[in-house]
C-alpha cells in the first residue's frame, strides 16, 4: 500500500539550527507510536527558501504549509493532521484551513519565483540519489555521454547563454571552450563553493538541497572539455553542505555515476572535496586554485587565465555552484528553453539571499529582469516593523547600494552595472531609515580590509586608508577635502589592484557617495548623523515638555548620567553619557530624543 | 552495489519516478475527501479511506488527491466527497468498502455518479 501522507521537513542549515532535525525524528517516532508509520513517509529535504518562517514542515497531499514548527508539535501533527485529517491551524502560515478541493492558495513569497537552480530544494531528499534520479537527475549526463558530441554540448551552452553566477557574469560556454581547445592530456574541473559575501547563502543551500545537480554538471563538463578529475572547493564552515556532498559522492560512486567507465560509456571521471579555511579572497579563482594546490591563498596575475593554465598549470574550468546547478537543466531542456527565460542581456534565473530589514528573509529565485521592487515588496513582504526603505546592497562588499529611484530597474548583469552596483553572487541586504549609510560603507570596507591578502599595495594600503578616512568622518573629524581623497584612492585601487577583491573594494563607498552625498555632507559639515547611528555625532537629550519625571530612565542608565527630581523633567549629562540608548528604549513617553 | 548500466539507470528512474510523482500535487484536479471525524471513523471511514487509496493506486490514477477531513459530516456516515471538474461536487453517504471500490471504478475512472448513494447537503452543512 502506498503512503497517504508525505511529510517534508526542511533540512537546511537555517531550519536545522532551529531544531528541524529533532522535528524530523519526532515525527517518525510519533508516527510509529500512534500506529501510522505505514501511512506516512517523513522526508528531510533541502531548503524551502522561506527561512524567515522556519522550521518549515509541509504535509502532502493537502499541501499544508506549517511554519515555525517545534519538535513538541510532532505529536499533534500526527494525531490531528495525519490521523484525523484536521489541519493544525495554529501552525499554518496563513492560520486558516483551506478546503481540500479548493485551489491551494499560493503563498505570496513563492508567487513571483521561478525555480531552476533550486528545482529540487525542498522537494527531494538530498541524501537519496534515487530521488534525484526520479526527479530527472542524471538524464543530462546520459544525453551528453551517449547522444551528444563535446561540440554539441558547447553549442547548447552557447545557445543557452548562461553567464557565470559567481558575480562577474562571464559566459560559461566560452570558459569551457577555451579549456576544451587546449591540447593537454591533463585538465581539471573546479567548483567554487567558497561563498563569502556577508549575508549570502545561495550556494550553501543549493549544495545542501541538491548536491547531485552539481556533481552531474561537473561530470558533464569533464566529458566536454576532456578532464577526468574535478575538485569542489568548499569552506569548512559549511559542515552540512560538505556532509551532503560526501553522501552524494559516495552514492554516485556506488552507482558508477562517478569513477571508471561511467554508465559503460568508457568515460572516467571522479571528484574530490577540498576544504577552505574561510578566507574571502579564496573565492577569487586564482587564489582558490593556489589554495587547492596547498599554497597560501593569494591571487595570481591574469593572464594566463585558468582556462589555459590553472590548477598545477593545467587547463582548468572553474565555475560557481549556482552556475553548475543550471547545467543539467540546460542540457535536458535545451539551450533555447533557457535562453527564453530572463532578459536579452542575462538569461535564466538568479538566486538571491534576501536579508536585512525585510519581513520575509529567505532564499528567492527569480527570472532575470525581475525588478528589485518585486523582490523587496512582493516576495520579501516589504520593510520590517513598518519602517521606511532606504537602500539595498547587492554584490556584497564588491557591490553597491540601490536606492528608491532605481527600484524598478530590471535586475540583470548589465542593469545593475548601469546603476553602479553589481550582481555579485546574490547577497541582497535591505536597509531601512535607521541605517547610517556612511556606517554601512565603513562596515564593508572593514570587511575587505580584513580579508585582503596583502599581496598588492593598492588593496592593502588603499583599503586601510579609505577605512581611516571613513572612521574620521564618523567620528566627527571629517573635512570637505576627504571626499576628493576618497575618490582618488578608490580610483587607484580600481586600476592598480591585482584581483577583484581590491578592484571592487571601494565600490560600497563610491556608490553610497553617489546616492547619498547629503548624508556624507551631514557627517562632514554639520557633524550630524541623520539616522543616529554614529555615536560620536549624536547626543541624547530629554525633551522637558514630554518628560513626566518617572525616573525610569535614570534607574536604567548604566553610568548614572541622568539626574532630576521625581515628577520633574530630567536631564542627561552629555559628558558622562555613553550613548548606549537604554534610556530611549526605557522611556514610555518618547521624551528622549537623538540630536 | 554493482555499477549501473544505462538500462539499470532507466529502471531506477521509472521505479522511483512513480513514488516521487505521488508527492507532486500540481495538475491534480480530482479530489476525494473522506470525513474522518470520530463518528465517521466509528462508522468505518478508515476502511473506506484505505480502500479508496488502494484502488486509486491500483488503477494508477495520478490526477487524484485523497484527503481527510475532520469536520462534522452529515448522515449517513461514512461520508465521501468527490470533486472533479467534470462532475462538480458530489457527496456520498453510507459508504462501505464495496461502494468505495465503485466510487473509484465508476465515478473516478468513468465519470459516472453513483446516484443511489448520493446525498444532498442541507444549506447549513454546505
Amino acid at each position: 500500500m502506498g503512503y497517504k501522507n508525505y511529510i517534508l521537513v526542511c533540512g537546511g542549515t537555517g531550519c536545522e539550527s532551529s531544531r528541524s532535525d529533532q522535528i524530523y525524528h519526532a515525527l517518525i517516532d510519533e508516527a510509529a507510536s500512534q500506529g501510522v508509520a505505514d501511512q506516512v513517509q517523513v522526508i528531510k529535504t533541502g531548503c524551502f527558501g522561506f527561512c524567515e518562517q522556519g522550521p518549515i514542515v509541509k504535509i502532502l497531499p493537502e499541501d499544508s504549509f506549517y511554519v515555525q514548527v517545534k519538535p513538541e508539535d510532532a505529536k499533534e501533527l500526527i494525531a490531528e493532521h495525519v490521523i484525523k485529517g484536521r489541519e493544525v491551524t495554529r501552525l499554518l502560515y496563513n492560520k486558516a484551513p483551506h478546503k481540500a478541493y479548493e485551489e491551494v492558495e499560493d503563498i505570496q513569497f513563492y508567487q513571483k519565483q521561478m525555480r531552476i537552480v533550486l528545482r529540487n530544494c525542498g522537494s527531494i531528499d538530498p541524501e537519496n540519489i534515487d530521488e534525484y534520479i526520479a526527479a530527472g537527475g542524471y538524464k543530462a549526463l546520459e544525453k551528453v555521454l551517449f547522444e551528444m558530441t563535446p561540440d554539441d554540448v558547447i553549442n547548447e551552452m552557447k545557445t543557452a547563454g548562461l553567464r557565470g553566477r559567481g558575480g562577474a557574469g562571464f559566459p560559461t560556454w566560452m570558459k569551457w571552450n577555451f579549456t576544451k581547445m587546449e591540447n593537454n592530456p591533463v585538465k581539471y574541473v573546479v567548483c567554487n563553493a567558497d561563498e563569502g559575501d556577508p549575508g549570502a547563502y545561495m550556494d550553501r543551500s543549493t549544495l545542501e538541497g541538491d548536491p547531485h545537480s552539481v556533481l552531474e554538471a561537473m561530470t558533464i563538463c569533464g566529458h566536454t572539455v576532456g578532464a577526468h578529475q574535478g575538485f569542489i572547493y568548499i569552506r569548512a564552515e559549511y559542515p552540512l553542505a560538505i556532509h551532503r556532498l560526501e553522501v552524494a559522492m559516495k552514492q554516485a560512486r556506488e552507482y558508477g555515476l562517478l569513477g571508471k567507465n561511467i554508465l559503460g560509456s568508457g568515460f572516467d571521471y571522479d571528484i574530490e572535496i577540498r576544504l577552505g579555511a574561510g578566507a574571502f579572497v579564496c573565492g577569487e579563482e586564482t587564489a582558490l586554485l593556489q589554495s587547492i594546490e596547498g599554497h597560501r591563498g593569494m591571487p595570481q596575475p591574469r593572464p594566463p587565465f585558468p582556462a589555459s593554465k590553472g590548477l598545477w598549470g593545467k587547463p582548468t574550468v572553474i565555475n560557481n555552484v549556482e552556475t553548475w546547478a543550471n547545467v543539467p537543466e540546460i542540457i535536458t531542456k535545451g539551450g533555447a528553453w533557457f535562453a527564453s527565460i530572463g532578459t536579452p542581456d542575462s538569461h535564466g534565473t538568479k538566486v538571491f539571499a534576501l536579508t536585512g530589514k525585510i519581513c520575509n528573509s529567505g532564499l528567492v529565485e527569480v527570472p532575470m529582469g525581475t525588478t528589485l521592487r518585486e523582490i523587496v515588496y512582493d516576495i520579501g513582504g516589504g520593510i520590517a516593523h513598518g519602517k521606511k526603505f532606504k537602500a539595498v546592497q547587492t554584490g556584497g562588499p564588491s557591490g553597491g547600494v540601490i536606492t528608491e529611484e532605481n527600484l524598478d530597474t530590471p535586475i540583470d548583469f548589465g542593469g545593475l552595472q548601469k546603476i553602479g552596483s553589481m550582481m555579485g553572487s546574490g547577497g541582497m541586504i535591505v536597509m531601512d531609515e535607521d541605517d547610517c549609510i556612511v556606517d554601512v560603507a565603513k562596515f564593508y570596507l572593514n570587511f575587505t580590509v580584513d580579508e585582503s591578502c596583502g599581496k598588492c599595495a593598492p588593496c592593502r594600503i588603499g583599503g586601510k586608508s579609505l577605512c581611516n578616512i571613513l572612521e574620521k568622518i564618523t567620528n566627527g573629524n571629517g573635512e570637505e577635502s576627504d571626499i576628493e581623497q576618497i575618490q582618488q584612492i578608490a580610483h587607484a585601487m580600481k586600476i592598480g589592484s591585482l584581483c577583484a577583491l581590491g578592484q571592487t573594494a571601494p565600490n560600497p563607498v563610491l556608490s553610497t557617495l553617489r546616492f547619498f552625498p547629503e548624508e556624507y555632507k551631514a557627517h562632514i559639515v554639520d557633524k550630524k548623523c541623520p539616522s543616529g547611528k554614529c555615536k560620536k555625532l549624536i547626543s541624547y537629550e530629554i525633551n522637558p515638555s514630554k518628560c513626566i519625571g518617572c525616573t525610569a530612565c535614570a534607574r536604567k542608565c548604566p553610568v548614572g548620567a541622568i539626574s532630576g527630581e521625581v515628577k520633574k523633567p530630567h536631564k542627561i549629562n552629555g559628558n558622562v553619557c555613553i550613548k548606549c540608548g537604554v534610556c530611549k528604549d526605557t522611556c514610555k513617553f518618547s521624551a528622549i530624543e537623538i540630536h | 552495489m554493482a555499477k549501473l548500466s544505462l538500462s539499470d539507470l532507466h529502471a531506477i528512474r521509472d521505479r522511483e519516478e512513480k513514488n516521487l510523482r505521488k508527492r507532486n500535487i500540481h495538475g491534480r484536479d480530482v479530489h476525494v475527501v473522506v470525513a474522518m471525524g470520530t463518528s465517521g471513523i466509528n462508522a468505518g471511514a478508515k476502511l473506506v479511506l484505505n480502500t479508496i487509496a488502494d484502488e486509486v493506486e491500483k488503477a494508477g490514477l495520478e490526477n487524484v488527491i485523497i484527503t481527510q477531513t475532520g469536520s462534522a459530516a452529515p448522515n449517513p456516515e461514512p461520508v465521501v466527497e468527490v470533486f472533479s471538474p467534470k462532475t462538480g461536487l458530489v457527496v456520498y453517504g453510507g459508504v462501505d468498502a464495496e461502494t468505495a471500490r465503485r466510487i473509484v471504478s465508476e465515478h473516478l475512472q468513468n465519470g459516472k455518479i453513483l446516484e443511489e448513494k448520493r446525498i444532498e447537503l442541507t444549506e447549513k452543512e454546505q
